[in-house]
């Protein structure tokens, strides 16, 4: 990941960087005045390890410093305009048209939308102005989408004490995780790599999973909030699906540069679009952390499958198929670190990847039964 | 490698089978879903419990042994090449590496060292025969420890799995000493060979306890029967508890466990809810699910051949069976699941063509619209068998429901157990009793009634000048008539008339007027009814018009009911029983270790570069290579800063 022959961590820190740690660091302790008594162990140390992570990855990504700390404002000032009563979502106008969750979450998909036709508009005719609208659009939304997840879980709260829970409990929420994580993840390979222009592929797959999410409100009316189930009233929930959307998101970016690898390859776009090895290497790194998330968000899976299901692995559809991931996704890194595959077969290869992914994300929800059916359509 | 990767693929397809072919099922399902050859088929492959399929396991096995000896052939090498320093780099090969420089400038040893070290390089000193000094330097050999812990974790998972397998299990089966039983027999009934020993060092089952009662086995799917697995211990089940939200789903359930140890006798007691189980003698406690545990029951049995009848008290328990002799015909009752909370959505239907502006605003609210969701009470299902076998099931709700404003007591019929019930509301009076309605039912069902209802009908009729005199007596016949084609028949029975003897086009017309009859001599019917009862009569006013209408639909919906007795639920004393998991697998922390290690080889493989440098220190120069195990831009980028770095140094000394 980072140079390896740079100087120590402390010395290579800035101002902001300190400001910011503080930052999270009094909002960490704030909050641990304030609802700590109503925390379990468990839930004190997820909440004192995510402060140590939001730091590490302020300190790493340095865009990360104003994106965390905005979307925490933007929710807090929602919540202050909500004044402890759910019925204000109606009658505030900040709250109805920009700030409660749903608005949030309708401001996202349409930026979201914004941001592709800019992104695909910049790339085509290589205007450099609309590729940066284009990223500063799905920043925008980035930002939206995570201001309503938190919003979104203060509002679980206002309906009533006991169905309040963390926003990653369903097929709805994690569809609002998986836009949010994939963008995040685009935005900083975009940076560090400056393939600014690979955005509208990516942005492409986020565009559909904002599709699905427009049909899933208006059709199934599935953004109501409902209470955890017995079984997922858990604090195991809290970091085991965030970090299997982070490698969801890392696959899908990871398959869509594979798209925009192919094309290159064919002589389509080469010359809008950065070059295939910079692209390679992009997917590379990404297929990387995704792997390393996945790993650990499986893992995770079982150990909470040992305290809810009556042991780590029941051969469930959705435990199955995120082996198959797992194995697929082994294989591919195998194929380039050890045979040295480079280019089109593992581009391919990183495509089909994502229709397996799919397939365990929502295939297993809506075409197979199992103990993981409580995302089912 | 290769057939490593081939492996790997061959066990995702296998993986797949297992998902779209519902594993574990029992037998019968299976022959039900397939057929009987394909059924036989699948079973042969070994398709119903396909991840303990001998040949499942003979892929995972040589997979284990690839990996083995992947470490194995890699080991020696690796290991070498972690400690070395490759000191022994001749002056062409460092100048044939990609990133090589010769720098115009030189350096002191002691400085260069020190350069290196301030970089987190572990230095190694050479010196030449040419009295040039080579420093080898190297970091981030944790690299390839990454591949040995990597990969090394794959073989311990699998250990750990197969410990908690159940090899042992199907070696019995192999071998015959262990056979699954497939009769339904009493737990103490089932022979030593489908019972497994509390020494069993790892087993996954499951029991249902009634509250008050206690289980010392669980029992597991095996094949096309079933294993008991006895504990070392006793579960008894004090109290279950269980909590629901506002919209019916289900908050909370939990278990008050007393645990009894066999051997010592010695009792504890423990709380266990889901995602929190409790952990005895190496055995695993789940809270998995919960259910009815068969719950005394208190009901009215109506005769409905003789409906003036009082009704008889009967009492039974819910999932139990009992003989019933009605009419001295011998019936069996067979009951079902008492259900305490009925949460069911009483808005109307049709509420779902909203406009776009109903749909935008309805996707802002995120709170559920809980006003249509009621909890309608307590249900009991039950099956009436004859005595030919043939059966039909009921669901009766004890609590009065309203509808448009009226009180009705709900009962449920279906002769399939795949049709949906059809409904029957008997109309309740001002006691929200159903002796009110049974009292008509009982006089309209009593042919030596009829001509005093005849009489009094026609007379009405005739005070009403809806007839003239000439008609009187046909008038009068016809009410008979009605009255008894409906009582025998309901509905039906005068449409089926109407279909066999009338044309077509005077069907409609005389359908109303059966109709009108039976709605004027239904008030009748009611008024003899009560003389007979020695009641006051019935009163005339709208509420109680209604009743009768309802009830003449009742008496209709009650030959679909088809059965001798009707059912009254008047009382009940819920016993829940808690569906309870056990599993014992030692191999867990076995998995947990190798999971660890998986992470942290994950980890050091990607995150942890390994880097090479050399300084060779010349008198008029120094040479600068680098190389890394991956060759990418960070190694150029690396390579620029290092040379940079060089310059700065000796140019500042």
């Amino acid at each position: 990941m980072e140079m390896v022959l740079q100087q120590p961590l402390y010395k290579r820190l800035a101002a902001g960087d300190w400001l910011y740690a503080l930052l999270i660091i009094v909002a960490a302790g704030y909050s641990f005045s304030l609802y700590g008594s109503a925390l379990d162990y468990y839930e004190q140390l997820i909440l004192a390890g995510s402060s140590i992570a939001l730091v590490a990855l302020g300190w790493f990504w340095p865009s990360w410093r104003w994106f965390f700390p905005l979307a925490g404002a933007v929710s807090l000032l929602a919540i202050q305009l909500y004044d402890h009563n759910l019925a204000r979502a109606a009658e505030s106008f900040g709250l109805k048209y920009l700030l409660s969750s749903q608005s949030s979450f309708m401001w996202m998909c349409t930026l979201f939308f914004l941001a592709t036709v800019l992104s695909w508009a910049g790339t085509l005719s290589r205007a450099g102005l609309l590729m940066r609208m284009g990223s500063g659009l799905t920043w925008a939304a980035a930002v939206f989408a995570l201001a309503g997840l938190f919003t979104r879980w203060y509002e679980s709260y206002l309906i009533a004490p006991d169905v309040g829970r963390i926003p990653v409990s369903n097929l709805y929420e994690v569809f609002i995780l998986f836009c949010l994580i994939t963008a995040l993840m685009y935005l900083y390979y975009e940076a560090k790599f400056a393939v600014r222009q690979v955005g509208a592929f990516v942005l492409l797959v986020i565009s559909a999973a904002v599709g699905f999410i427009l049909w899933y409100t208006f059709d199934r009316q599935a953004h109501e909030i409902q209470p955890l189930i017995p079984a997922l009233q858990s604090w195991w929930m809290k970091i085991h699906v965030p970090a299997n959307f982070v490698g969801y998101g890392a696959f899908a970016m990871s398959a869509m540069i594979g798209v925009a690898q192919l094309l290159i390859r064919r002589g389509i776009l080469a010359s809008r679009l950065p070059s295939a090895e910079v692209l390679d290497e992009v997917m590379y790194k990404a297929i990387a952390v995704g792997f390393l998330f996945f790993t650990i968000a499986t893992i995770l899976g079982a150990m909470w499958a040992a305290d809810a299901w009556g042991g780590y692995w029941s051969w469930d559809p959705k435990e199955t198929w995120a082996l198959i991931v797992w194995l697929n996704y082994a294989a591919w890194l195998h194929m380039r670190l050890v045979k040295g595959w480079r280019g089109e077969p593992l581009a391919w290869w990183a495509v089909v990847g994502l229709l397996v992914t799919s397939f365990a994300f929502i295939g297993v929800n809506m075409f197979l039964s199992g103990l993981h059916s409580y995302g089912a359509l | 490698m290769r057939f490593a990767i081939g492996l790997l693929t061959i066990l995702a397809i296998a993986s797949i089978i297992g998902t779209v072919l519902k594993q574990n099922e029992p037998y019968p399902n299976y022959a039900f879903e397939f057929g009987q050859f394909w059924f036989v088929a699948f079973e042969k492959l070994g398709l119903y419990d396909v991840y303990h399929s001998s040949w499942f396991l003979l892929i995972l096995a040589f997979l284990v042994l690839s990996t083995t000896l992947c470490i194995i052939r890699n080991g020696p090498t690796f290991l070498r090449e972690m400690k070395s320093f490759r000191e022994r780099a001749t002056d062409n090969s460092l100048r044939a590496m990609r990133h090589s420089q010769q720098l115009d400038l030189t350096l002191d040893e002691a400085r260069a060292m020190r350069l290196l070290q301030g970089h987190g390089l572990r230095v190694k000193r050479v010196p030449r025969d040419d009295g040039s000094v080579l420093l080898a330097a190297k970091k981030g050999s944790a690299n390839k420890l990454g591949y040995f812990f990597a990969h090394i974790a794959m073989v311990v998972i699998c250990i750990g799995g197969l410990m908690d397998g159940n090899l042992p299990l199907k070696l019995g089966e192999l071998t015959g000493s262990i056979k699954p039983e497939t009769r339904e027999l009493p737990q103490a009934q089932i022979p030593e060979q489908s019972r497994l020993g509390a020494g069993n060092l790892s087993f996954r089952g499951s029991v249902t306890v009634p509250e008050g009662k206690s289980a010392d086995v669980i029992f597991m799917n095996s094949g096309n029967g079933y294993l008991v697995q006895e504990l070392p211990f006793i579960v008894t089940l004090k109290k279950f508890h269980v909590d629901y939200y506002s919209n019916g789903m289900p908050k909370l359930f939990a278990s008050d466990l007393i645990i009894t140890d066999k051997g010592s006798g010695k009792t504890s007691e423990h709380t266990i809810k889901v995602n929190h189980p409790l952990v005895v003698d190496g055995v695993a406690i789940y809270q998995a699910s919960f259910g009815d545990g068969g719950s005394p029951l208190q009901l009215k049995a109506w005769n409905l051949q003789t409906p003036q009848a009082a009704p008889t008290d009967i009492k039974g328990n819910s999932l139990g069976a009992q003989p019933l002799k009605v009419n001295g015909r011998d019936y069996r009752l067979e009951f079902g699941e008492l259900r305490v909370f009925n949460v069911e959505n009483t808005g109307a239907p049709g509420s779902d063509d909203k406009s776009l502006e109903q749909r935008l605003n309805d996707a802002r609210s995120v709170r559920q619209d809980t006003k249509a969701l009621k909890n309608i009470g307590p249900s009991i299902s039950f099956k009436l068998r004859d005595q030919h076998g043939q059966a039909r099931e009921y669901q009766h709700y004890m609590a009065p429901m309203q509808q448009d404003g009226e009180w009705y007591q709900v009962a449920g019929v279906r002769s399939d157990v795949a049709q949906p019930f059809q409904y029957l509301r008997i109309p309740l009076d001002k006691d929200m009793s159903i002796a009110s309605f049974m009292r008509l039912y009982a006089a309209l069902k009593n042919p030596a009634l009829y001509d005093e209802i005849r009489e009094r009908t026609t007379a009405k009729a005739m005070q009403g000048q809806a007839i003239s005199p000439a008609m009187q007596q046909q008038f009068s016949d016809s009410v008979r008539w009605v009255l008894s084609r409906f009582a025998q028949g309901g509905f039906g029975a005068l449409e089926q008339f109407l279909d066999d003897k009338v044309p077509a086009d005077k069907r409609q017309a005389i359908a109303q007027t059966y109709i009108k009859i039976l709605q004027g001599a239904v008030v009748d019917v009611m008024d003899v009814a009560q003389a007979k009862a020695g009641l006051p009569a019935w009163p005339q006013d709208a509420k109680h018009y209604r009743f009768l209408l309802d009830s003449l639909v009742s008496v209709s919906a009650l030959q679909d009911y088809a059965a001798p007795v009707y059912l009254e639920m008047s009382g009940f004393e819920q016993v829940q029983s808690s569906g309870l998991q056990m599993t014992r697998s030692p191999g867990k922390n076995v998995v947990y270790l190798g999971s660890l290690l998986l992470v942290i080889g994950i980890i050091l493989m990607f995150y942890v570069r390994e880097v090479r440098v050399w300084l060779l220190l010349q008198r008029d120069g120094t040479r600068l290579a680098m190389t890394s195990n991956r060759h990418n831009r960070d190694l150029d980028q690396d390579f620029e800063r290092m040379v940079d770095y060089l310059n700065k140094q000796a140019g500042e000394a």
